[in-house]
């Protein structure tokens, strides 16, 4: 829960979060190291001096770590946790729905249990995904589209397998399809970061939500576009958000095109943690006014309903979320808590 | 001049042709992103260059082209005798640094895991630098009191006349956009300068609708020109002085690593 000023209490909902294990210990190979490497870089290079974890925590931290991170020193209510398998570079897989259903499984009402899939996994993967909806009881999926797996160096959502697995999961009662491109799309003469296969199954599948993480970055400009068109496309806010700090400017600027084409009512706030923590980018967040001359070029408000629609409204929407039912259930409990 | 002169004036020459190689996806030089960690020229005027980029993952083919462009760039040099690129820290070092050294192609370099050449991706993304620069451009002349109406009708020719009046900001912008410029269509002097990405003229009653396009195109790729030298920074020193002024003899060529 975070406080304004004015004593107003705003439900907050972190759209993505993890809970890793990038240690040596647990990498199978140097991809395994440039991997943790790669996101300790975003966390040092993007968060407040004092906010710097030291390298062993960064690559393991432990459930109590993450809990207080999120929900004690953090203003998060709820946080949805978001598996990224990454098999080929870990032996027992990054952070995957087993290891974050543990964390589910001591606090219930404070996580929403995402899953993942791979087209590439064939029958296989399609029974793991049933699996994972009956024994976890997931309520999405993460997709992580430049994933390695053998051979292979990534796929499109627009695959023919993956329009069998979105088929499968939609039938499974699964709304919600996190998104996240990276990098190592194969043919490599193409655009690796290209957002076009969001429209295609975005337009395909009306009756799933896309939430596309980093907001498409670094193809914003085409993912703003594809979202003003498409009513079912949403972006999810990581590695934006810590820019408050570093870059304020540019924040401002990533922000107003963002309010500008998919509006306050499509981005959704995310930690992304353990990269960031909700304490400092919240505060920010909440702190953060538009320079004058962005918000005139624009014309869009930053105000404090888009703030709230961002920090938890968008994703309770999206997730189902009774707010006031959780209040009472988490609130309470906190008082209890610090009692 | 001795041959330390010499060598030290050969490597500005190549900093010189390193900085007009860019970054495609930034639309930035490859010596303003600190790509380049070593520039040496040895007794036989073997250019070694080394470079890393922000990350491992970085896309492969734009780390290609870049090497690509930079060996380019240093082979105009007459007095060159080979080149010697090496990209460090990448997940498809190996095969760039082979592909490069032996001068093969793209699709060469990379086999199976290509199907074409390069020139639709570099396109797409020159389209995207004249969107950013004719952007830049035109918000700089507009708040300088040029119209819509000024802005649709603006020859080449009388930017030329407006670069030599204009003040350093305005002249750089406007060297930056003549270099994009033919990415839509050739010009010369009586050709419009501000025409659309499929060569178009602009109308100045939807002009600002049409920034708004272009803006978000600015926003883009400002940012990542900002997240990138935050990742280059945070993985690597970026302070240390570079150029080392010892002379060697070439590297033997990267050993060939294909599968």
């Amino acid at each position: 829960m975070y406080k304004t000023a004015s004593g107003e209490e705003i439900f907050v909902i972190d759209g993505h979060t993890h809970f890793w294990d990038g240690s040596p210990a647990n990498q199978k190979n140097i991809h395994g190291k440039q991997f943790i490497d790669c996101f300790y870089a975003y966390h040092s290079g993007l968060s407040p001096k004092e906010e710097v974890w030291p390298k062993e925590k960064f690559e393991k931290y432990d459930a109590q770590t993450m809990y207080d991170d999120l929900f004690v020193r953090g203003y998060d209510d709820m946080a949805i946790l978001q598996p990224t398998y990454l098999g080929d570079f870990y032996h027992n897989g990054f952070n995957t729905t087993e290891r974050n259903y543990a964390m589910k499984k001591s606090h219930p009402d404070r996580f929403i249990l995402n899953g993942a899939f791979d087209p590439r996994d064939g029958t296989k993967g399609l029974e793991h995904l049933h699996e994972q909806v009956e024994k976890y009881q997931i309520k999405g999926v993460k997709l992580y589209t430049a994933e390695w797996k053998g051979e292979s160096k990534g796929y499109k959502l627009s695959d023919k397998d993956c329009y069998k697995f979105l088929e499968a999961a939609e039938k499974l009662g699964i709304k919600n399809i996190h998104v996240h491109k990276g990098p190592t799309i194969i043919p490599l003469n193409k655009d690796a970061f290209d957002v076009g296969d969001v429209d295609d199954v975005a337009t395909s599948f009306q009756g799933l939500n896309f939430i596309v993480e980093h907001c498409g970055l670094p193809r914003l400009d085409d993912f703003c576009w594809i979202a003003t068109q498409e009513t079912n496309v949403f972006g999810g806010l990581a590695v934006a958000l810590p820019f408050i700090h570093s870059r304020p400017g540019y924040f401002a600027h990533v922000i107003s095109e963002l309010l500008f084409w998919l509006g306050e009512d499509k981005l959704l706030y995310g930690s992304d943690y353990g990269i960031w923590t909700p304490k400092w980018i919240i505060d920010k967040f909440m702190a953060f006014e538009l320079p004058d001359d962005v918000a005139k070029e624009t014309g869009v408000s930053l105000n404090l309903q888009a703030k709230k629609k961002i920090l938890g409204l968008n994703a309770a929407r999206l997730y189902g979320i009774d707010i006031e039912a959780q209040k009472k259930k988490l609130w309470t409990g906190a008082v209890a808590e610090a009692a | 001049m001795d041959g330390t002169e010499q060598r030290v004036n050969k490597s500005e020459e190549v900093w010189r042709q390193l900085a007009t190689v860019v970054d495609p996806e930034l639309d930035e030089s490859v010596t303003d992103m600190k790509f380049i960690s070593r520039v040496d020229v040895d007794a036989s005027d073997c250019v070694h260059i080394d470079f890393r980029l922000p990350t491992y993952w970085c896309a492969a083919n734009f780390a290609f082209l870049m090497a690509d462009d930079m060996r380019t760039a240093l082979r105009t040099l007459p007095w060159v005798k080979d080149t010697n690129i090496v990209l460090g820290e990448h997940m498809y070092a190996d095969k760039i640094n082979h592909g490069v050294a032996n001068g093969l192609s793209f699709q060469a370099t990379f086999g199976d895991e290509a199907d074409g050449n390069l020139d639709d991706v570099r396109r797409t993304f020159l389209v995207k630098a004249f969107q950013r620069r004719q952007e830049a451009l035109i918000k700089h002349l507009m708040s300088n009191e040029a119209s819509a109406e000024d802005i649709s009708t603006l020859t080449m020719g009388e930017l030329e006349t407006h670069s030599a009046a204009a003040n350093g900001e305005g002249q750089k912008l406007i060297v930056r956009y003549k270099e994009r410029r033919a990415v839509v269509g050739p010009y010369s002097h009586e050709t419009l300068a501000f025409v659309t990405t499929g060569g178009q003229p602009l109308e100045p009653g939807s002009l600002p609708g049409y920034m708004l396009a272009l803006r978000r195109v600015r926003a883009n790729a400002e940012f990542n020109g900002a997240l990138c030298r935050g990742l280059l920074e945070a993985r690597f020193d970026t302070t240390t002085p570079l150029v080392k002024k010892n002379g060697h003899v070439c590297h033997p060529r990267p050993v060939a690593v294909e599968s």
